[in-house]
C-alpha cells in the first residue's frame, strides 16, 4: 500500500498536486511549495503551547510534530486573530482526521520554520515514506527546468491490473539455508554401502511429448532390388544319365560273330512265337476300333434342338422397279463380299422373237446387285448395252464383270469405284458417297448407283447368236492366238471363253495388243480423260474394237455342220510351279504379290514366243449344246488337210439330253468329274470316258433347268425344275431318285440355281425364276456337312459307275459280236434258206401261237385258274 | 545264322509287316530290314522305352518281367518281344 501510495503520489508529484484538488496544480507551481502544507511562523509562546520548541521537541531529525486538531481550534477560538493558526483556520476547521502535522523546518525550505500540513494524505507521506522526498526534489529541479517537453499526465485505463498479473512476484520471502558440515568430519574416510532398494528413474508419459508429427521430410534413394543367392542342391538319387551323339554301331565283324553266336538263335526261336501270334490277333481285327465312335456323321454334330432337313428360305430379292416383266438369266454371287449377289435381268419373250434382231425398242436392261443388308433395293446397276444372258466376276479381281449380250457382244465392267458402296451400308443412306458422281437429279435417298459398261465387243466380231455362256480362263494359264496354253506372267485371269448357239467358241483377252501399244502417246492422252459418264477407263483400249483371240468350231463328228454350244465347262488348271521353270520360291512370292490386282489397263498381251508352253493344261472342254449332245472336244487348232488352222473335230458326243442343255459342270471336287443337265435327265461324265454318261439319269416329269453341285458335299447336288421346284440328290444315297423334293420354292420356273459357302456354318443357295424374283436359301447342316469319307465314297462310286460302264460297253460289243458270230453261224449252216414268204410265215406263227396256247390252258387248268375263254383274245 | 534268316523271314511274310530289328542289350541294332537312319532311330528309343518298361514291371512285382510290349500308333504298331540278351522290333501296318 504505501508503495501504491508513493506511486500514485509520484506520478502526480511531478506537479505537486493532489488529483482532488484542481485548482492545486496551478498554484502549486507559482507558491514554490506545495499547496499541502502551509509554512507557518510559530512565536515561542506558541511553541511552548504545543510543545514544539525548535530544536528542544522537534529536532531536524525529528522534525515531525502531531498537533491535535482540537487543541488548534481550541487556540484558535482562545486567541482568535493572534493564533498562528488563523490563516489555516477553515482548513483545520476541515481537517477530517484528529491530529494535524507540523513540521520543523530546520532548512527553511519553505521560507518559514516551520509548515503545517494540511491534509492527512501529506501527513501520511511526510511522515511514513522515505522515498518520496528524493522524487519530489528531483521532481523539483525537473519542474524547475521549465521549457523542455512537458511529461503528460498518465491516465490509467486499467493496464496496471495485466501488468500486475503478468508480473512475477515473490509470494513469500526467499529461503534461506545454510548447509554446513561439522569439521571434524572434513578429509575422514568414506565408506559406501549399497542399498537395498534400487533407484531408477521411471519413465513416465510426458504429455509434452504427445504431440503427432504430421509431416516428416525423409530422404529416399532408389536402389535396384537385386539379390543374388545361390543354393547348394542335393543330389539324392544318384543316377548318371548320358546322350548320345552318333550311334553306337557294331563294325562288321561284331555282328558276324553275334551272328553266329548261339544265343541269338535260341532268342529267335523263343520269341518267334508271340511276335507271330501278335502279328496275327493285329491282322484279324482291330481291337481299338471305336464302333460308336464310327457310328456318328461327323465331329461336331449339332445336336442343339431342332435340325431343319430342308432349305430354309433366307431372304428374298426383288426390286419392283427393274425387275417387272424381266426374268432373270444368270445369277452369280460376288466371290469377296459377304452376302452380295448379282442378278442379269432379260425380257421375258418368247424364242422366237430372240432370235429377230430388228424391230427392238430400246430398253434398259440391268444387272442388278442386291445385298443381304437391303432385300428390297438394289445396291449397284450395271447398265447394260443390251440383255445379258451370262456374266461372270474375274476371278483375280472382283471388280472386272464381264457380260455376254443378246446381240452377240461381249461387255466388260469395272465397278472398283462402287466396291465400297457395295461393301458398306444400305444405298443413300450415305448421301455424301453421291458427291463423286455428278447427279443432276439429286435424290438423296434410294439412288443406285448405275455403272456403265467399260467396253464392248466390236460387233462384226461378235457372234451372231446370244451368247449363253461366259467363263474366265483361270490364273495359272492364258492361251495363244493358235489355242496353245502357255505360261500366265500375270497370274491373273487375262481371258475369257464365250460360247454361243452360232455355233463357235471365242477366246477373248482383255489386255492392250500390241498394234495399239504403239499409238501409246495418243493413248495416254485419252487416258486422262474421262468419259462423261464417269467410266473408268480400265478397258478403254477394248471399247468397241475388242476382238477375239481366236474361233473354235464345233464342226460335227459324222455329218456336215456344226454343233451349237449352249454352255461348256473346261478344266481349271492349277498351276504346277515345275513346269514353268520358276522356282517354288519364287512361285510363291509371285502368289502374295498377285494378291494386289493389277491394273487391267496396264496389262499388255505379251509375245508368244516369250511365254513358256505349258504342257499339261486340258484344252478339252465338255460343250453342252442346242439339241441336247455333249460334245468334248478341244479347243487347240490344228492344221487341217489344206495347212490352214482349223478346230478339231469333237473327241465325241453324245446325245444323251433330248433338249436344251442348260448345265455342264465339273464337280467343284474332282476335275473329271462333270454333271450335265438338260431337258428331262441329267448326266454325270468322267473326263477321259469315252463310251457316255457314267451315270444317266431316268426321265423324270418336268423339265430341268438348272442345276449346280453341292460346293461342299462331293455326292450333293441340286436341280431346278420347270414347275418352281428344287431337288436335292445324294448320289450315295439314292441314285434313281432323288433324296429331297422341295416344291413350290417358285410359282415360276427356275431359271438358276447357285451355290455358295458364306461361312462354315452358313451356306446358301441362290434360286433365280422367271418372275424376277431371287430368293435365297439357306442349305441345312446335313445337306452341306459332309458324311464321313464322303470323298472316298463318291470316289468310289464313280469307279464302280465307270467300270460298270465299261463293262457295259464290253459285254454289249460282246454280244454284238457273239449276235453276228451266231447269225453268221446260221448264215453257214443254212446257206440257202429260201426266204419265207410272207404267208407262210403267218402260218408258221399261227401254229406256234396255237401250241402256245394248248400249253397255256393246260398249265391253267392245272393250277385251276382256267377260265373259259372269250372269243376275242383280249385280255 | 540260317536259323535266324529263316525266323526273320516268316516273320517277315506276315502280312502288314514294315520292318524287324534285333537289338542287343545295348541298344546297338544287330540286324534290320530297314534303312540303316530309321533303324538307329528306332533301336536308340524302344531301347530306353524297354528299360523303363521293365524295371516298371519289376519294380510293382519283383517276381514278374517284362514279355511283350506293343505300341499301338495311329499309323502303325509296334511290338516288341525283350528277352535275357536281345529284344526284337517288329513295326506292322494294322490291316485297317
Amino acid at each position: 500500500m504505501p508503495p501504491n501510495k508513493s506511486k500514485s503520489v509520484t506520478s502526480s508529484a511531478g506537479s505537486k498536486k493532489k488529483g482532488k484538488k484542481t485548482e492545486s496544480p496551478a498554484q502549486g507551481e507559482k507558491l514554490g511549495h506545495p499547496d499541502d502544507i502551509l509554512p507557518m511562523v510559530l512565536t515561542s509562546a506558541t511553541q511552548e503551547l504545543f510543545g514544539c520548541r525548535a530544536d528542544e521537541d522537534v529536532t531536524g531529525e525529528s522534525p515531525y510534530k502531531l498537533l491535535k486538531k482540537d487543541d488548534i481550534i481550541q487556540d484558535l477560538k482562545t486567541r482568535a486573530a493572534v493564533s498562528d493558526f488563523s490563516p489555516a483556520k477553515q482548513i483545520v476547521l476541515d481537517y477530517p482526521e484528529d491530529e494535524l502535522l507540523l513540521v520543523f523546518d530546520r532548512d527553511f525550505t519553505y521560507d518559514q520554520l516551520f509548515y503545517l500540513v494540511l491534509t492527512p494524505e501529506a501527513k501520511d507521506r511526510i511522515l511514513n515514506p522515505p522515498q518520496p522526498e528524493t522524487p519530489e526534489v528531483c521532481e523539483n529541479e525537473v519542474n524547475n527546468k521549465s521549457g523542455r517537453s512537458e511529461p503528460k499526465p498518465w491516465i490509467s485505463l486499467g493496464s496496471e491490473q495485466e501488468i500486475d498479473e503478468e508480473s512475477f512476484k515473490e509470494s513469500r520471502e526467499k529461503l534461506w539455508y545454510k548447509f554446513s558440515r561439522v569439521r571434524r568430519k572434513f578429509g575422514a574416510p568414506v565408506c559406501f554401502s549399497d542399498r537395498n532398494t534400487y533407484m531408477e528413474c521411471v519413465p513416465f508419459h510426458d504429455s509434452r511429448f504427445r504431440i503427432k508429427q504430421m509431416q516428416r521430410d525423409c530422404g529416399m534413394q532408389a536402389v535396384p532390388r537385386m539379390q543374388s543367392s545361390s543354393s547348394q542342391t542335393q543330389w539324392k538319387f544318384k543316377r548318371n544319365i548320358f546322350t548320345q551323339y552318333t550311334p553306337r554301331e557294331l563294325s562288321d565283324g561284331d555282328k558276324e560273330n553275334i551272328h553266329q553266336c548261339e544265343n541269338l538263335k535260341h532268342f529267335c526261336n523263343s520269341v518267334t512265337p508271340r511276335v507271330l501270334q501278335a502279328l496275327q490277333q493285329e491282322e484279324i481285327m482291330n481291337v481299338f476300333f471305336d464302333d460308336w465312335k464310327a457310328l456318328g456323321t461327323g465331329d461336331d454334330a449339332d445336336w442343339s434342338g431342332k435340325i431343319f432337313e430342308g432349305l430354309m428360305l433366307y431372304q428374298a430379292f426383288t426390286d419392283q422397279k427393274y425387275t417387272k416383266d424381266k426374268k432373270i438369266s444368270s445369277i452369280n454371287w460376288h466371290p469377296t463380299i459377304y452376302g452380295v449377289l448379282a442378278v442379269a435381268l432379260t425380257e421375258k419373250k418368247t424364242e422366237e422373237v430372240m432370235d429377230e434382231s430388228s424391230a427392238f425398242e430400246v430398253r434398259e436392261s440391268h444387272i442388278v446387285f442386291y445385298s443381304f443388308s437391303d432385300p428390297s433395293n438394289p445396291q449397284l446397276l450395271l447398265e447394260c448395252p443390251d440383255d445379258i444372258f451370262a456374266f461372270e466376276f474375274c476371278p483375280s479381281d472382283p471388280n472386272i464383270i464381264v457380260g455376254g449380250c443378246v446381240n452377240g457382244q461381249v461387255v466388260l465392267w469395272d465397278i472398283s469405284a462402287h466396291v465400297i458402296h457395295l461393301q458398306g451400308t444400305k444405298p443413300g443412306k450415305n448421301a455424301s458417297l453421291n458427291t463423286d458422281t455428278f447427279d443432276l437429279d439429286d435424290n438423296k435417298e434410294n439412288k443406285t448407283p448405275v455403272v456403265r459398261y467399260c467396253a464392248v465387243s466390236a460387233l462384226e466380231s461378235s457372234h451372231k447368236a446370244p451368247i449363253t455362256d461366259v467363263q474366265w480362263l483361270p490364273p495359272t494359264f492364258e492361251v495363244t492366238k493358235l489355242g496353245l496354253p502357255v505360261e500366265n506372267k500375270n497370274n491373273v485371269s487375262v481371258q475369257v471363253v464365250t460360247c454361243s448357239p452360232d455355233c463357235a467358241l471365242m477366246f477373248w483377252d482383255v489386255r492392250v495388243t500390241k498394234l495399239l501399244s504403239q499409238s501409246g502417246s495418243d493413248r495416254k492422252q485419252n487416258a486422262d480423260q474421262k468419259t462423261s459418264y464417269g467410266v473408268p477407263e480400265t478397258f478403254k483400249h477394248l471399247d468397241r474394237t475388242w476382238k477375239p483371240l481366236f474361233k473354235v468350231s464345233l464342226p460335227k463328228i459324222d455329218t456336215g455342220g456344226e454343233y451349237a454350244p449352249l454352255k461348256f465347262s473346261l478344266e481349271l488348271y492349277s498351276c504346277n510351279a515345275n513346269n514353268t521353270g520358276r522356282t517354288k520360291e519364287e512361285a510363291n512370292e509371285n502368289d502374295d504379290g498377285s494378291k494386289v490386282v493389277p491394273d487391267y489397263s496396264q496389262l499388255r498381251v505379251p509375245s508368244a514366243k516369250t511365254l513358256a508352253t505349258l504342257e499339261d493344261v486340258n484344252t478339252r472342254l465338255y460343250i453342252g449344246t442346242e439339241d441336247g449332245e455333249i460334245i468334248y472336244t478341244d479347243w487347240k487348232l490344228v492344221k487341217d488337210d489344206s495347212g490352214r488352222q482349223q478346230s478339231a473335230k469333237p473327241l465325241h458326243c453324245f446325245r444323251t439330253h433330248h433338249w436344251l442343255v442348260n448345265t455342264v459342270q465339273r464337280s467343284p471336287f474332282y476335275k473329271d468329274i462333270i454333271l450335265t443337265m438338260g431337258s428331262w435327265n441329267f448326266a454325270i461324265w468322267k473326263e477321259g470316258v469315252m463310251e457316255g454318261p457314267i451315270v444317266t439319269s431316268p426321265s423324270s416329269e418336268q423339265v430341268c433347268t438348272a442345276g449346280c453341285w453341292s460346293p461342299s458335299r462331293p455326292a450333293v447336288f441340286f436341280i431346278g425344275k420347270d414347275d418352281g421346284s428344287i431337288e436335292v440328290w445324294n448320289l450315295l444315297e439314292k441314285t434313281g431318285e432323288p433324296l429331297q423334293v422341295h416344291a413350290h420354292i417358285t410359282d415360276a420356273k427356275i431359271t438358276c440355281i447357285k451355290p455358295w459357302t458364306a461361312s462354315s456354318k452358313q451356306h446358301f443357295l441362290a434360286v433365280t425364276d422367271d418372275l424376277g424374283m431371287v430368293r435365297v436359301l439357306e442349305i441345312p447342316k446335313t445337306l452341306y456337312a459332309p458324311s464321313r469319307s464322303e470323298n472316298l465314297s463318291v470316289n468310289k462310286y464313280f469307279k464302280l459307275e465307270e467300270d460298270r460302264l465299261k463293262d457295259f460297253m464290253k459285254r454289249d460289243e460282246l454280244w454284238a459280236k457273239q449276235k453276228k458270230e451266231a447269225e453268221e453261224l446260221k448264215k453257214k449252216m443254212d446257206p440257202v434258206k429260201p426266204v419265207k414268204s410272207l404267208t407262210e410265215n403267218d402260218e408258221e406263227n399261227m401254229k406256234e401261237y396255237n401250241v402256245h396256247l394248248e400249253v397255256e390252258e393246260s398249265v391253267l387248268k392245272g393250277l385251276g385258274l382256267w377260265t373259259a375263254p372269250a372269243d376275242t383274245e383280249d385280255t | 545264322m540260317a536259323e535266324v534268316e529263316e525266323t526273320l523271314k516268316r516273320i517277315q511274310t506276315q502280312k502288314g509287316v514294315q520292318g524287324i530289328i534285333i537289338v542287343n542289350s545295348e541298344g546297338i541294332p544287330v540286324k534290320t530290314t530297314l534303312d540303316n537312319a530309321s533303324t538307329v532311330q528306332y533301336a536308340g528309343l524302344i531301347h530306353q522305352l524297354v528299360m523303363k518298361a521293365r524295371s516298371t514291371v519289376r519294380d510293382i512285382d519283383p517276381q514278374n518281367d517284362l514279355t511283350f510290349l506293343r505300341i499301338r500308333s495311329k499309323k502303325n504298331e509296334i511290338m516288341i518281344a525283350p528277352d535275357k540278351d536281345y529284344f526284337l522290333i517288329v513295326i506292322q501296318n494294322p490291316s485297317d
